[in-house]
C-alpha cells in the first residue's frame, strides 16, 4: 500500500445519529492533509474512529505496516493503533496535569519500550540503559519544540500555548508514521498560530512523517496543507488542493449557510 | 406450591425494603454521580431512632398505633437530618474534587456513623418491638404472608407512586430531573443546585428510614452493623436496575429480593449474602448500565 | 464576628438536636428503664460550637488560592532536601535501620509484637498503595488477597505440613492469580464501580470461608499452624518473637525498595498517567487492561505474602480477621499517609496502628477516629499527610540519577 492511511466508507452511528457517513480519505507519506468543516461536522468523531477510541459502525481503516502491506485496524484498542504508528493530540488538551513535562513525553515512549516488572524491580543493566535512552530521546523532542527548559515543571503549570506544544511532543514520542492533530491552533493568538504553522511544517520535514489535522483557522489550513478534505453533517462534501477547495461552491455553502448565494 | 408462594412473597417483601433503600442510592447517584456509601448507615440510624423513641414511648405507656406513627415520624425526621448533614460535611466541599475523593469520604462517613452508634448505644443486638398489629383478615394466609409483610409491600407501593408523582409534577421534582441531566446548565437557568441536592438527600434518607423501621419491625432486632449489608444489597439493586433510574431501582430490588428468597429456599441458606454479592459482581461485569439504565458514552 | 458566633451557635444547636436520640437517650429494653445522658448533649454543643469555627477557618484557608500556590508543605521540603543531599538521606536511612535493629534489645516481647504488627501494616499499606495510590484503582476488597495468603499457608501447613518458606511464594503467587482472575473482567469498569465490585468480591471470599466448612473449617477457623522455621533453630517464645520481628524488618525494607523502584519505572509512570487521564493514556500507546492488571496483581501479591506471614505469626486464623473493616483500615493508612507516597504510607501505618495501641483508653474510639479522619483528610488535605514527591530529572546528571 503506497498510502500511509486509507479510510474507506467509514460510518459511525451513535444510537440513531449518524455522526460520520461513509467517508473516504487517504494520506500519503510525508503529506500534510487538513480535515475541515463546520462545528459538529463529525471531524473529531472521525479522528476518534481512526485512533481506536470509538469502534466504527462500518467501513475500513487501513494503515500501511512496516513491510508495506495494509493492516485493517477497525476495532483496535487505542494503544494498538498508536503502536501501528498513528500518534494524536486532543482538541481539549488532555495532558497528565500532575506529571512533569518530561514524564508526559515519556508516556508517549511507553509503547516503544520493553521493560517489564522484573526490569522495574531489579533494574538490570538493560532496563537502566533503556530508561536513560528514552529520557534522552524525550528531552531531544522537547528541545525540538522549545520546551526543554520546562522539563521538570508540572504539565498543569505550563502556559496554554506550551501545553498544546507538549501534546504534540507527547504524540511525537510514540514514534508515529503519521500525526493526527485535533485543532492544534485552537485558542492561540495570531502570532502563536504563525509559529505553530512553521513548527508543523518543520516536524514534517525533519521527522519525515505525514500529518492529518483538523483546524478551523483557515489561514493555517491554506498555508500548510497540500490537500484538504471538507466534511459537513457527517459526510465528505469535497476534497482537493487548497486552491480547489477555496473555490468550491459546496464548501462555501456549507460554511456560509444555505441561503447565501455564493 | 405453598412453599413457592411463600418464597415468592418473602422475596417481594425483601425486595420492597431493598427498593426503599435503593431509591436513595439511585437518586443521589443520578444527581451528583456519587455512590453514597453512608446511605446504609442512614437507614440504620432511622431504625435506631425508631427503636429508641418506641422504647421510650412504650415505657411511657402509649398505645401501639400511636407509638408506630410517632416512632416512624421521628425516624424519618432524624434520618433526613443526618442525610442532609452528611452531605453538607462530607460531600459538598468535595463537589469539584476527583471522583474517588467523595467516595473515600463516604466510606469514612460510613465507618464514622457505625461507630458513633456503637459507642453511643451498644454493639449488642437490640430487640425491636413489634409495632405492626396482626390484622384479622390476614388470618387465613398468615402462615405464608404476615400482616407486617403486607404493610411493608403496600407501604413501598404507595411510596413509589407518590415519589413518581413528586418527580414528574412538582417544581422541585422537575429541578431534580434537570440537575440530573446537566448540572451546569441547571445552574445557568437559575436552579438552586445546592438546594436540589439537599432535597435529594432528604428524600432518599426518609425512604431509607421508612425501610429501616419496616425491616426492624419485621425482623425484630437491630444492631449498629445492619446498615452495611443492607446498603450493599440496596446498591446492588440500584445497579441491577440501572443506577440513576427510579423504576430501575424498584425492578432491581424486586429481582434481588426474589433471587435471594428462592436461592436460600431452594439452594442453601448459608450463602444468602453470597448470592447478592455474586449478582452484583456479575451485573457490573456484564451489564454495568443495568437493566433500565442507559450506557454511558465517553466524551473525548 | 457576631455573625460568626451566630453561625457556630446555629451549628451547635443543630447537632444537639441531631444527636439527641442516639447520644442522650439510652433505653434498657430488658429492664424497661431509660437513662437520660444530658451531659452528652452539653459536650456536643460545646464541641460543635468550637469545632465549627475551626471548620470554617480551615475551609477558608483551603480556598485561598495564594496559599495554595506559594506554600510548600514541610513534608515536600524535607523530601526535596533529602533528594538533593544523598549523604543526608543515607545517614537518615542508617539511623532508622539501626534503631529498627536495636529495638528488640531494649523492648519486651509485647512491644516487639506491636511493632511487628505495625510493620505488617506498612507492607500491606505499601502493597495497596500500588493499586490505589499509584494506579488510582480504589480496591475495597484488598483483604481478600490477604485471606488467600493466610488460608493458603494454614491449609497447606496443617494438611500437608509444608513449611513457611515454601508456602510464602505459593501464597503470593496464588493471591496474584486471584488478583488477575478478578481484575480481568472488572478492571475496565469505572472507578467507583470497581470499588464496589472489589468490595463484593472481598465479602464473597469471607462468606465462603465462613460457610464452606469442609474446606476452611468455617467460622471456627484453623488452629495449630506452624510458626516459621528459621534455619532449623530451636527458638523459645521470645526468640521467635524477635525472629519474626527481624523477618518483618527485612520484608519491609525489601518492599520499600521494590515499591520505590516500581514507582520510578516505565510501568510506574504508566500507572500514574492512567490515573490522570485514562483515554489520553491509552491514546499514547499504554495498554489499559494490561497495565491495570499488573498493578492489581502486584498489590495482591503483597497482600498474599503478608497473609502467609500473618497465619504463621498468629498460628490461628478465622474469617473474622478478614472483614471489610480490615480493608478499610489498610485503605485509611494509604489515604491518611498520602496516596502514592512511600514515607506517607509508612507514617500512616505507624499512626493508625501504634497510636491506638499506646493509648489504650482511646482504643475503642479507634474506628470512629479513622472514619472521621478519612472524611477530614478528603475535605482538607486530599493529598494526605505526606504529599507525593515528584522525581526530577536533571540532564547533566541523568546517568547517576537513573542508575542510582
Amino acid at each position: 500500500m503506497e498510502n500511509i492511511l486509507e479510510v474507506k466508507g467509514l460510518t459511525m452511528d451513535f444510537g440513531g445519529l449518524r455522526a460520520v457517513d461513509s467517508v473516504d480519505l487517504y494520506v500519503k507519506p510525508k503529506e500534510i492533509v487538513a480535515l475541515i468543516g463546520p462545528n459538529g461536522a463529525g471531524k473529531t468523531t472521525f479522528f476518534n474512529c481512526v485512533t481506536g477510541i470509538y469502534t466504527p459502525t462500518k467501513g475500513d481503516i487501513l494503515v500501511s505496516s512496516n513491510n508495506g502491506s495494509a493492516v485493517r485496524i477497525n476495532g483496535f484498542k487505542p494503544n494498538r493503533v498508536t503502536e501501528r504508528g498513528l500518534g494524536r493530540t486532543f482538541q481539549n488538551i488532555r495532558l497528565f496535569p500532575n506529571m512533569t513535562v518530561l514524564e508526559n513525553v515519556m508516556i508517549g515512549k511507553h509503547c516503544r519500550l520493553s521493560a517489564k516488572i522484573f526490569g522495574a524491580l531489579f533494574r538490570d543493566k538493560k532496563t537502566r540503559a533503556e530508561e536513560l535512552k528514552a529520557a534522552q530521546e524525550c528531552y531531544t523532542i522537547l528541545e525540538k519544540l522549545g520546551l526543554e527548559k520546562a522539563c521538570d515543571e508540572l504539565a498543569s503549570n505550563l502556559p496554554y500555548g506550551d501545553q498544546r506544544k507538549l501534546e504534540i511532543a507527547r504524540a511525537l514520542a510514540t514514534e508515529p508514521k503519521m500525526l493526527l492533530l485535533d485543532e492544534p491552533a485552537a485558542g492561540m493568538n495570531p502570532q502563536e498560530t504563525v509559529e505553530l504553522t512553521h513548527l508543523i511544517r518543520r516536524i514534517r520535514d525533519t521527522e519525515q512523517i505525514a500529518i492529518l489535522l483538523i483546524e478551523h483557522d483557515m489561514k493555517l489550513v491554506m498555508n500548510l496543507s497540500e490537500r484538504i478534505y471538507v466534511m459537513d453533517h457527517g459526510q465528505k462534501i469535497a476534497d482537493g488542493t487548497p486552491m480547489e477547495i477555496r473555490n468550491n461552491p459546496e464548501v462555501i455553502k456549507a460554511y456560509l449557510g444555505e441561503d447565501i448565494d455564493a | 406450591m405453598d412453599y413457592f408462594l411463600e418464597l415468592f412473597l418473602g422475596g417481594l417483601t425483601r425486595g420492597s425494603i431493598y427498593a426503599l433503600i435503593a431509591l436513595g442510592y439511585t437518586m443521589v447517584y443520578g444527581i451528583v454521580q456519587l455512590i453514597n456509601f453512608a446511605h446504609g448507615e442512614i437507614y440504620m440510624i432511622g431504625a435506631f431512632t425508631a427503636l429508641i423513641i418506641a422504647s421510650v414511648l412504650t415505657i411511657l405507656g402509649l398505645n401501639s398505633i400511636a407509638i408506630l406513627v410517632i416512632a416512624t415520624a421521628a425516624a424519618i425526621v432524624y434520618s433526613s437530618a443526618y442525610g442532609y448533614t452528611v452531605e453538607k460535611i462530607a460531600y459538598k466541599p468535595l463537589r469539584n474534587a476527583p471522583r474517588l475523593s467523595p467516595l473515600i469520604s463516604a466510606i469514612g462517613m460510613s465507618i464514622f456513623l457505625q461507630n458513633y452508634v456503637l459507642l453511643a448505644q451498644t454493639s449488642d443486638f437490640l430487640p425491636f418491638p413489634r409495632l405492626i398489629p396482626e390484622f384479622a383478615f390476614m388470618e387465613p394466609v398468615s402462615h405464608i404472608f404476615s400482616s407486617a409483610e403486607l404493610v411493608i409491600v403496600s407501604t413501598t407501593m404507595i411510596v413509589m407512586v407518590l415519589l413518581t408523582l413528586f418527580i414528574k409534577f412538582t417544581n422541585i421534582g422537575k429541578a431534580m430531573r434537570a440537575t440530573a441531566q446537566d448540572k451546569t446548565m441547571a445552574l445557568l437557568i437559575g436552579i438552586d443546585v445546592d438546594r436540589v441536592i439537599s432535597v435529594t438527600f432528604i428524600i432518599g434518607s426518609s425512604l431509607a428510614a421508612l425501610g429501616g423501621v419496616l425491616i426492624a419491625n419485621h425482623i425484630g432486632q437491630i444492631n449498629f452493623y445492619i446498615g452495611f449489608i443492607a446498603g450493599i444489597k440496596a446498591f446492588t439493586a440500584a445497579v441491577l436496575g440501572g443506577i440513576g433510574s427510579i423504576p430501575g431501582a424498584v425492578l432491581g430490588a424486586l429481582i434481588l429480593g426474589w433471587t435471594e428468597s428462592f436461592a436460600t429456599g431452594y439452594v442453601s441458606s448459608d450463602y444468602e449474602d453470597v448470592f447478592a454479592f455474586a449478582l452484583l459482581v456479575l451485573i457490573l461485569i456484564f451489564r454495568p448500565a443495568g437493566l433500565l439504565g442507559k450506557a454511558e458514552t465517553k466524551k473525548v | 464576628m457576631a455573625q460568626e458566633i451566630l453561625k457556630s451557635l446555629k451549628a451547635a444547636l443543630w447537632f444537639m438536636f441531631l444527636t439527641f436520640p442516639i447520644m442522650v437517650i439510652k433505653v434498657n429494653t430488658v429492664y424497661k428503664t431509660i437513662e437520660w445522658r444530658w451531659m452528652n448533649m452539653i459536650f456536643i454543643g460545646v464541641g460543635i460550637f468550637v469545632g465549627s469555627f475551626i471548620w470554617r477557618w480551615l475551609l477558608n484557608r483551603k480556598d485561598r488560592p495564594v496559599a495554595k500556590k506559594d506554600f510548600v508543605p514541610v513534608s515536600t521540603r524535607v523530601q526535596a532536601y533529602l533528594a538533593e543531599n544523598p549523604m543526608a538521606k543515607r545517614a537518615l536511612q542508617g539511623v532508622l535501620l539501626a534503631a529498627l535493629l536495636c529495638f528488640p534489645i531494649f523492648m519486651d516481647a509485647y512491644q516487639i509484637n506491636i511493632f511487628t504488627v505495625a510493620l505488617m501494616y506498612i507492607v500491606l499499606g505499601l502493597g495497596l498503595n500500588i493499586v490505589v495510590g499509584l494506579a488510582g484503582l480504589l480496591d475495597l476488597g484488598y483483604v481478600a488477597f490477604y485471606a488467600v495468603g493466610a488460608y493458603t499457608y494454614a491449609l497447606l501447613n496443617t494438611t500437608f505440613g509444608l513449611s513457611f518458606w515454601l508456602v510464602l511464594p505459593i501464597g503470593g503467587a496464588l493471591a496474584a492469580i486471584f488478583g488477575i482472575l478478578l481484575g480481568f473482567p472488572v478492571l475496565r469498569l469505572r472507578g467507583d464501580y470497581l470499588a464496589i465490585v472489589t468490595l463484593g468480591f472481598g465479602e464473597i471470599i469471607r462468606l465462603v470461608l465462613e460457610n464452606w466448612n469442609d474446606f476452611s473449617h468455617g467460622p471456627s477457623g484453623i488452629a495449630g499452624i506452624d510458626k516459621p522455621d528459621f534455619f532449623g533453630l530451636e527458638l523459645n517464645l521470645n526468640q521467635m518473637t524477635d525472629a519474626i520481628y527481624y523477618m518483618m524488618v527485612a520484608f519491609t525494607i525489601i518492599t520499600i525498595f521494590f515499591v520505590g523502584r516500581l514507582q520510578n519505572s516505565r510501568i510506574g509512570r504508566a500507572w500514574l498517567a492512567l490515573r490522570e487521564d485514562e483515554i489520553a493514556c491509552q491514546a499514547m500507546g499504554v495498554g489499559r487492561t494490561r497495565t491495570k492488571l499488573m498493578a492489581f496483581a502486584l498489590g495482591a501479591t503483597w497482600a498474599g505474602l503478608m497473609g502467609v506471614v500473618f497465619a504463621a505469626k498468629t498460628t490461628f486464623i478465622n474469617p473474622a480477621s478478614f472483614t471489610f473493616l480490615e480493608s478499610a483500615i489498610i485503605l485509611s493508612i494509604v489515604v491518611l499517609g498520602g496516596m502514592g507516597s512511600i514515607p506517607g504510607v509508612i507514617l500512616g501505618a505507624l499512626i493508625m496502628i501504634l497510636l491506638p495501641e499506646y493509648m489504650r483508653s482511646f482504643s475503642e474510639y479507634r474506628m470512629i477516629v479513622f472514619g472521621g479522619a478519612m472524611v477530614l483528610m478528603m475535605v482538607f488535605r486530599p493529598q494526605g499527610l505526606v504529599s507525593n514527591f515528584r522525581r526530577k530529572y536533571s540532564f547533566h546528571g541523568v546517568d547517576e540519577r537513573l542508575g542510582g
